[in-house]
C-alpha cells in the first residue's frame, strides 16, 4: 500500500516515448527473438509433413522401441532421482546428524558430471577386465563366467547413471520447499497427534509437491535429452534414433519427424507440470518463518542418515571422480600432448564465445521487455527462452535443416550469378555451432538476467532518465552495475553447460574440429576409457565452478534464517 | 513574466481507463505548489505524466512556453530537465552519495560537480556523508540526498511524489519545512504529490484538491479552508460539518443554531434551504448562550479539547474548546456560532 504509482494497472505506457513507434530496442528484440525461435518452429512444422518411406520403415520397427525405451527411461529416473532427492532434502533440512552441514552442499556435486562421463566411468570400473570384477575373481577364486554380475551396459544401467547425476535437481527444489514450509505447519501437525512420519507424509510431502514436481521434470528433461550414455550404454532412444536416422540413413525429413516427436514428449511434459502445479498452489499460512529446530538423531538414526546422504554422494561423485583421476594419473603422459591443448582451447574459447554471445541476446531481450512490456514481446521472449527443454540433438537438427537450405540456396545464386561457390557459409562453420547454443542454452543467461532486471525497481529508471540519462546509458550506469553478479552467474553457467554439451556439438562441429566432450565421447567409443579420463575430469573440475557458486547462493538466502543486510 | 509549468485540459487514459481528466493549471517560476486528494484520485498520474512517463491522451503540458507532452507527441523524460524526488526515493545502492548527486550532471566540467556537490551537500548540512554509501545513512538523510540529487542539475522544475510518507509524523513536518526553505532558497519551482493536507499547507504556496481525476480548485491554503468552492473540498480539507440552513436574505441564514449574518459565499434565492459549512472553531463554547448541546465524545489536544456534540436534532457538530474547558460526557454546554464568510451549499 505504499506506491500508488505500482499500484495502477501494470502501465502498459510505462516506458513508452511515444505512442506510434516502438522503440529500436523493442524492434531489435523482436526480431533477435523470431530467429532464435526458427530452429524450433522448423522441427515442430515437420510434424505436418507427409512421411518419407524410410519414416513408415521406422514406424514399423524402431519406432515402438524408442517409445518404450524412453519412457521407461523416464519412470526409473523418476523414481530413483525421486528418492535420492527427496530422502537427502527431507534429513539435511529437519535432521541433525554428522556430517550434516558439509551433505548440504556437497549432495549437489553430482551435478557436476555429464551423465555420459559418469557412464564411461562406471563402464571401465565395472566391466570384466575392471578393478571390481578382479577383485571378485581373485579374492573368491572364481573364473569370469562363474559368478553373477549385472550388465551396466543396459537401460537399467542408464537407469542408475542418469538416476546418480540427476537427483541434485530434485534434492535443491524439495529442500529450498521444506526450509520454506512454516514450523507452524509441522508442528499444528504434531499436535494433533501425527508422529514424525506420518507428519513428513501427511503434511511436508504434500506442501512440497509442487517443488518436487519441477525438479522432477527438469531431471526428465535431462532425460530425454541425453544421448551419450544411452549412446554408450546401446539403449535405442529418440536422440539416439535420430542420429541413426541421420547418419546412417541420411534420412533429413524421417529424422525431423523424429526430433518432432520427442519435443511433443517434452512438450507434454511441460504441461503435466504446469497442470500439476495448478491443481496445488499452497500459500504459506504464515509468514512467520523460524529456524527449523533441527531434531537431534539418536547415535543409531544418526549413523543410518549420515550413510543414506553420504551413498548417493559417494556412487555420483566421489568414486567416478577417484576412478578418473587414477586413470588420468596412468595415461596423461600420452594423453595430454599439444593436441590435447588445442582441444581445451577449442573447448573453452568455443563456451567463452557462446556466453557471452547468450549474455548479449539475453540483455536484449530482457532489457527489450523492461522498456516496452508488451503482450506480444513477452510471448516472444518466453517461446525463444523455451531452448533449455529441447534435447539438444532435436536442436541440432532444427538448425542444420534452415541453415543448410540457405547455404545451398546462397551458393546456387552466387554459381548463377559469380560462377564460384561460396560452401556451407553457415552450416559448415562455427556459426551454426554457435548458433545452437544460443537457442539451447539462452534461457539460462534469460533467466538471470531477468530476475537481475526485476530486482531493480522502475523508480530507478526513471530517476535516471528524469536526470537526463537516455536508455543505453541508464543500462550501463545504473543496470549494469547492479547485475553484475548476476551476469558473471550467467555467463559461468553458460560456459560450462557448453562445455558439457555432447549431441549438437558432435553433429554440428566443423569438419576435424574437435572439443573435450566429443574427444571424450570418441575415445570412449574405441574402448579407450583410460584414455579419456584427463578430456572427462577436466570437463567435470570446471563444472564444480557453479555447484559451488549454487550452494554458496543458496546458503545466503534461507527463510527463516537472519539476512546480513 | 511566464508561467514556468502551463497544463491546458490535461486527460490521461491509462490502460483503457480515464485516470485525469480535463485538467488546467499554471505554476509561476520558484512556486512552490502541492496535490492533495485521497488515494486513487489520480494525482500520482498527473505528476507523472508532467515527468514524462506517461502520456496524455488529450490536452498538452507547456514547460517554460515549449509543448513538452500532447495527446500525440512526448518528449522522452530524459530531454525535459525536470527533476523527480520517487516515493521510494530510488537511491542507487551501488553509488556512493556524491556519485549520486553527479548522476545527473554528466558532461559538466569535473569541478563544477564536484563544487554543486560539496554546495548541496552543505546545504542539507551532510557535508560528512559525501563517500557514505545509501545503505549507511538514515531514513531522513537519504531523503535529503534524495532531494539534492534531483536538485543537482538545476531543473526546470522539480516533482516530488509522495517522498514524505515513509517518516514518522513528527519528523515529517519538520522535514517538509525544511525542505522548502532549501527549494525556497534555490529557486526551484516545484510540485508535491501527498495525501496529507498538513504537508500540502505545510510545504506549498498553490494547492490543488483533486478528486476521481478532476482537479476541484487550486488555490491558497487560507481559501481552500475557508472559502471551499465544492463539497468535496469542504469536506476534505480540515475538520467540519454541514448542518442544514434556510436562506433568509442575501447576508442571513436560520439554522438551530439560530440566527446567523455575515457574507454568503454564494448567492441563493431567499427561502430556498441550503448547508452551511461548520468548522470546530465556528463554534464558541459559552455557558451564556441559550444554544445547548450535549458532549457525545471528546479528545484531549493538549491546549485544547475536540468536543463532539449533540443538537436537538440529532445533528452532530464539532467544538474546539480550551483545555481548561473540562467537560464530562452527556453533560450539557452552552454555545454559539461565531462566523463572518458562511460557506453554504444549495441542497
Amino acid at each position: 500500500m505504499n506506491n500508488p504509482a505500482i499500484q495502477e494497472p501494470p502501465s502498459s505506457s510505462g516506458f513508452r516515448t511515444t505512442l506510434r513507434w516502438p522503440s529500436p530496442w523493442s524492434v531489435a528484440a523482436t526480431l533477435t527473438a523470431l530467429v532464435v525461435m526458427t530452429p524450433i518452429l522448423t522441427v515442430l512444422g515437420y510434424l505436418f509433413h507427409p512421411g518419407s518411406g524410410t519414416w513408415q520403415h521406422l514406424a514399423d520397427t524402431v519406432l515402438g522401441e524408442y517409445i518404450r525405451n524412453s519412457l521407461l527411461l523416464m519412470a526409473g529416473v523418476a523414481v530413483g532421482a525421486g528418492s535420492i532427492g527427496i530422502t537427502t532434502a527431507w534429513l539435511t533440512s529437519m535432521y541433525r546428524f554428522p556430517g550434516r552441514r558439509l551433505f548440504i552442499w556437497a549432495l549437489l556435486l553430482p551435478l557436476a558430471f555429464p551423465a555420459y562421463i559418469l557412464a564411461y566411468t562406471y563402464t571401465g570400473m565395472l566391466e570384466p577386465a575392471g578393478p571390481v570384477q578382479e577383485w571378485i575373481r581373485t579374492t573368491f577364486d572364481v573364473g569370469y563366467g562363474e559368478y553373477w554380475f549385472p550388465e551396466i551396459r543396459s537401460i537399467g544401467g542408464a537407469m542408475v547413471m542418469l538416476s546418480l547425476v540427476l537427483y541434485p535437481y530434485v534434492y535443491l527444489l524439495a529442500r529450498a520447499a521444506f526450509l520454506e514450509q512454516s514450523v507452524c505447519a509441522l508442528e499444528a501437525s504434531r499436535s494433533l497427534g501425527c508422529g514424525p512420519w506420518r507428519s513428513f507424509f501427511s503434511v511436508a510431502l504434500p506442501l512440497a509437491r509442487p517443488a518436487i514436481v519441477v525438479g522432477l521434470s527438469l531431471a526428465l528433461m535431462e532425460t530425454l535429452a541425453d544421448f551419450g550414455t544411452v549412446d554408450y550404454f546401446g539403449v535405442s532412444t529418440f536422440t539416439t534414433g535420430i542420429f541413426r536416422t541421420w547418419y546412417g540413413l541420411y534420412d533429413e525429413v524421417a529424422a525431423a519427424q523424429l526430433a518432432a516427436l520427442l519435443m511433443l514428449f517434452v512438450f507434454t511434459l511441460i504441461l503435466l507440470e504446469r497442470w500439476s502445479r495448478r491443481q496445488a498452489r499452497y500459500h504459506h499460512t504464515t509468514n512467520r518463518y523460524q529456524a527449523l529446530p533441527e531434531i537431534r538423531l539418536g547415535r543409531v538414526n544418526a549413523w543410518l542418515a549420515t550413510t543414506a546422504c553420504l551413498l548417493p554422494l559417494l556412487f555420483g561423485f566421489l568414486l567416478p571422480v577417484a576412478q578418473l583421476t587414477l586413470w588420468a594419473f596412468q595415461t596423461w603422459k600420452q594423453m595430454v600432448d599439444e593436441e590435447f591443448l588445442t582441444l581445451a582451447a577449442n573447448s573453452f574459447t568455443l563456451a567463452g564465445s557462446a556466453a557471452l554471445i547468450a549474455l548479449l541476446v539475453a540483455l536484449l531481450l530482457g532489457y527489450g521487455k523492461r522498456l516496452q512490456p508488451s503482450r506480444w514481446l513477452q510471448a516472444l521472449v518466453q517461446v525463444a527462452g523455451m531452448g533449455y527443454a529441447i534435447p539438444g540433438m532435436v536442436i541440432a537438427i532444427g538448425v542444420l535443416i534452415p541453415f543448410g537450405w540457405l547455404d545451398n540456396t546462397l551458393d546456387g545464386w552466387m554459381r548463377d550469378r559469380f560462377g564460384f561457390s561460396s560452401g556451407l557459409l553457415f552450416s559448415g562453420t562455427l556459426f551454426i555451432l554457435l548458433f545452437a547454443y544460443l537457442v539451447r542454452f539462452l534461457t539460462v543467461s534469460l533467466n538471470t538476467v531477468e530476475a537481475g532486471l526485476g530486482r531493480i525497481k522502475p523508480s530507478m529508471d526513471e530517476a535516471a532518465w528524469s536526470m537526463g540519462q537516455g536508455r543505453i546509458t541508464t543500462l550501463r550506469r545504473v543496470h549494469l552495475p547492479l547485475m553484475r553478479g548476476s551476469l558473471l552467474t550467467a555467463l559461468l553457467i553458460v560456459f560450462v553447460d557448453v562445455l558439457k554439451e555432447l549431441p549438437a556439438t558432435l553433429v554440428l562441429r566443423p569438419f576435424n574440429f574437435n572439443t573435450l566432450a566429443v574427444r571424450a565421447y570418441e575415445l570412449a567409443s574405441d574402448e579407450r576409457l583410460a584414455d579419456a579420463s584427463s578430456a572427462a575430469l577436466t570437463i567435470v573440475l570446471v563444472g564444480i565452478i557453479p555447484v559451488i557458486l549454487l550452494s554458496v547462493t543458496i546458503a545466503h538466502s534461507r527463510p527463516g534464517h537472519a539476512k546480513p543486510a | 513574466m511566464q508561467n514556468q509549468l502551463e497544463i491546458h485540459d490535461l486527460s490521461i487514459r491509462l490502460g483503457g481507463k480515464s485516470i485525469v481528466h480535463q485538467v488546467s493549471l499554471t505554476l509561476r517560476p520558484g512556486e512552490l505548489s502541492c496535490l492533495v486528494g485521497p488515494s486513487g484520485c489520480g494525482k500520482t498520474t498527473l505528476l507523472r505524466t508532467i515527468a514524462g512517463f506517461e502520456q496524455p491522451s488529450a490536452g498538452s503540458v507547456l514547460l517554460h512556453g515549449n509543448r513538452i507532452a500532447d495527446a500525440s507527441h512526448s518528449t522522452p523524460p530524459e530531454k525535459r530537465g525536470i527533476g523527480m524526488v520517487f516515493q521510494d526515493l530510488a537511491l542507487f545502492p551501488h553509488l556512493t552519495v556524491a556519485a549520486n548527486i553527479a548522476f545527473g550532471m554528466q558532461g559538466e566540467p569535473r569541478p563544477a560537480v564536484d563544487q554543486r556537490i560539496d554546495e548541496l551537500l552543505r546545504l542539507v548540512g551532510m557535508s560528512a556523508q559525501r563517500n557514505c554509501y545509501p545503505h549507511q545513512l538514515s531514513g531522513g538523510q537519504q531523503q535529503r540526498i534524495a532531494l539534492i540529487r534531483a536538485m543537482a542539475p538545476r531543473p526546470a522544475l522539480l516533482l516530488l511524489d509522495e517522498p514524505f510518507s515513509s517518516q514518522d509524523m513528527e519528523r515529517r513536518e519538520q522535514l517538509v519545512q525544511e525542505v522548502r526553505a532549501i527549494l525556497l532558497e534555490e529557486g526551484i519551482t516545484a510540485m508535491l504529490v501527498t495525501h496529507d493536507q498538513h504537508e500540502a499547507f505545510a510545504f506549498a504556496d498553490t494547492i490543488g484538491v483533486m478528486s476521481e481525476g478532476g482537479l476541484l480548485q487550486w488555490d491558497s491554503a487560507f481559501n481552500l479552508y475557508h472559502r471551499p468552492l465544492s463539497r468535496f473540498v469542504a469536506d476534505f480539507i480540515g475538520q467540519g460539518v454541514l448542518i442544514s440552513a434556510r436562506i433568509v436574505d442575501g447576508q442571513t441564514l436560520q439554522t438551530e443554531l439560530g440566527k446567523i449574518r455575515g457574507e454568503l459565499s454564494q448567492q441563493l434565492p431567499p427561502g430556498s434551504t441550503a448547508e452551511l459549512l461548520i468548522r470546530p472553531d465556528d463554534i464558541i463554547h459559552d455557558d451564556q448562550s441559550p444554544v445547548r448541546a450535549r458532549v457525545v465524545a471528546r479528545l484531549f489536544r493538549g491546549a485544547s479539547h475536540l468536543y463532539t456534540l449533540e443538537l436537538e436534532s440529532g445533528t452532530r457538530v464539532l467544538c474546539l474548546a480550551p483545555s481548561h474547558h473540562n467537560h464530562r460526557i452527556g453533560e450539557r454546554i452552552g454555545i454559539r456560532l461565531n462566523l463572518d464568510h458562511l460557506v453554504v451549499f444549495p441542497c
